[in-house]
């Protein structure tokens, strides 16, 4: 049970740590110096998630793990999040096309983990809810204003909506929980969160006068440690400078 | 709503904890801010003290760690720990009357009260008018959702000109 518990936490760590990774590349790249003080906001926020998260995972271990450990020292067959996560940063739109699909489910998700058996896991999902769900309403914001802009704000909104969507279903695909877990409710189960997740995107994505995607998954398997080929270089830059400098501190 | 502190308030060990400023508002002790949760003493005299993060990513615990040690030592005090929380969960409601006030004669808009209850993905939060802790005009706009650090949000104030933080309600 407590392997179980550990993969699972992983899971959701690795999906936070990832994106805060991806979301850090932005600052001083963004289109506005606020939208830079905002993406930098943001990925504190998911460093800091990942950061509970990975020291739980680390402590279910025998001998116990670091969150550093976890971080630094795994290699990317080890590492459990979904794909939409890894790839490469695009325009902002594919920014914000991303962090809608990102902050909407993980809102569903710690919404319910809240009321986990689990009593970490419950604490972490209370505080993470409310700080992702203010991530929900800034990609929301940008969505809308980007969709229902000029011409060329909503060609490259509806463009960026269009080449995230693929990745969306991985979020969803729960064959990565074991039903112990489910069970015993320590985790949920994210496919019980998709119509939720697709009555408020349907929302959005109309108000923003934008089409909702109609293509087919991509292949997945982020959760089984099969990983793109944007996650070595993002490991590279995540973990080479305390590779380098075995046991450092700083 | 849990209260933020139990029964050690007004013990000689709570007000040597409480008297810590938070370094990223100054003007708050880490008691006016309501991130400071408990102070116990053991038997063997060794004292904890439980402090819980404004957000999840907040990189000032550790230096606010630090900085508890720093006063009880000062003290005279070394036995002391420092444990972190999460649950449950810091809202701004949790900020202190005068915490409140020293943050508005600081120049930052305090929080609305009420933050406990946006939670969620169901919530749904109504923005008032955030008052200019300069001039006091309710005449006032966002201008950008994130502010210097993750708890603020940047606005402006109309009357005035003159922009100002706002401390984010959650």
């Amino acid at each position: 049970m407590t392997t179980v518990l550990a993969g699972y936490v992983l899971a959701l760590a690795d999906d936070a740590l990832v994106a805060a990774q991806r979301m850090g590349e932005w600052i001083a790249r963004a289109p506005q110096i606020e939208e830079d003080v905002a993406l930098g906001n943001i990925a504190l926020d998911l460093l800091g998630q990942a950061r509970s998260l990975l020291t739980y995972a680390g402590s279910l271990h025998t001998p116990v793990r670091t969150e550093d450990d976890l971080a630094y020292l795994r290699d990317e067959h080890e590492f459990r999040n979904v794909h939409l996560v890894e790839r490469p940063n695009g325009d902002f739109g594919v920014a914000m096309a991303r962090l809608l699909v990102l902050s909407t489910y993980q809102c569903e998700l710690y919404d319910r983990l809240r009321t986990s058996t689990d009593p970490t896991l419950a604490a972490v999902a209370a505080k993470a809810v409310k700080e992702v769900d203010y991530h929900r309403d800034h990609a929301t914001q940008w969505v809308l204003r980007l969709g229902d802009g000029t011409e060329e704000s909503r060609h490259r909104m509806q463009a960026a909506l269009d080449a995230e969507w693929p990745f969306v279903a991985e979020l969803f695909d729960g064959s990565y929980v074991d039903a112990a877990l489910l069970g015993a409710g320590a985790a949920v189960d994210p496919g019980g969160l998709r119509p939720a997740f697709d009555h408020r995107i349907a929302g959005v994505v109309a108000e923003a006068t934008l089409t909702l995607p109609d293509v087919g998954p991509a292949a997945g398997g982020g959760r089984r440690g099969e990983h793109t080929e944007a996650m070595a270089p993002l490991l590279d830059e995540l973990q080479g400078v305390a590779r380098a400098h075995p046991g450092a501190t700083w | 709503m849990t209260t933020p502190t139990v029964g050690t308030a007004g013990s000689a060990e709570w007000r040597i904890a409480a008297s810590v400023l938070d370094p990223e508002v100054p003007v708050l002790t880490i008691e006016d801010l309501g991130i400071l949760r408990s102070v116990d003493v053991d038997a063997g005299g060794v004292v904890t003290v439980t402090i819980t993060p404004t957000y999840s990513g907040c990189p000032a615990m550790e230096a606010i760690r630090d900085d508890i040690l720093a006063a009880f030592t000062a003290a005279g005090r070394d036995a002391v720990r420092v444990e972190f929380v999460l649950s449950p969960a810091w809202t701004t409601d949790w900020m202190t009357e005068t915490g409140r006030r020293r943050l508005e004669e600081y120049g930052v808009a305090p929080p609305a009260r009420g933050g406990e209850r946006l939670a969620g993905p169901g919530a749904v939060a109504i923005t008032l008018s955030v008052r200019c802790p300069q001039c006091g005009s309710p005449d006032t706009r966002e201008l950008s959702r994130f502010g210097s650090t993750a708890c603020k949000s940047l606005w402006v104030c109309s009357s005035c000109r003159e922009p100002f933080d706002h401390f984010k309600t959650i």
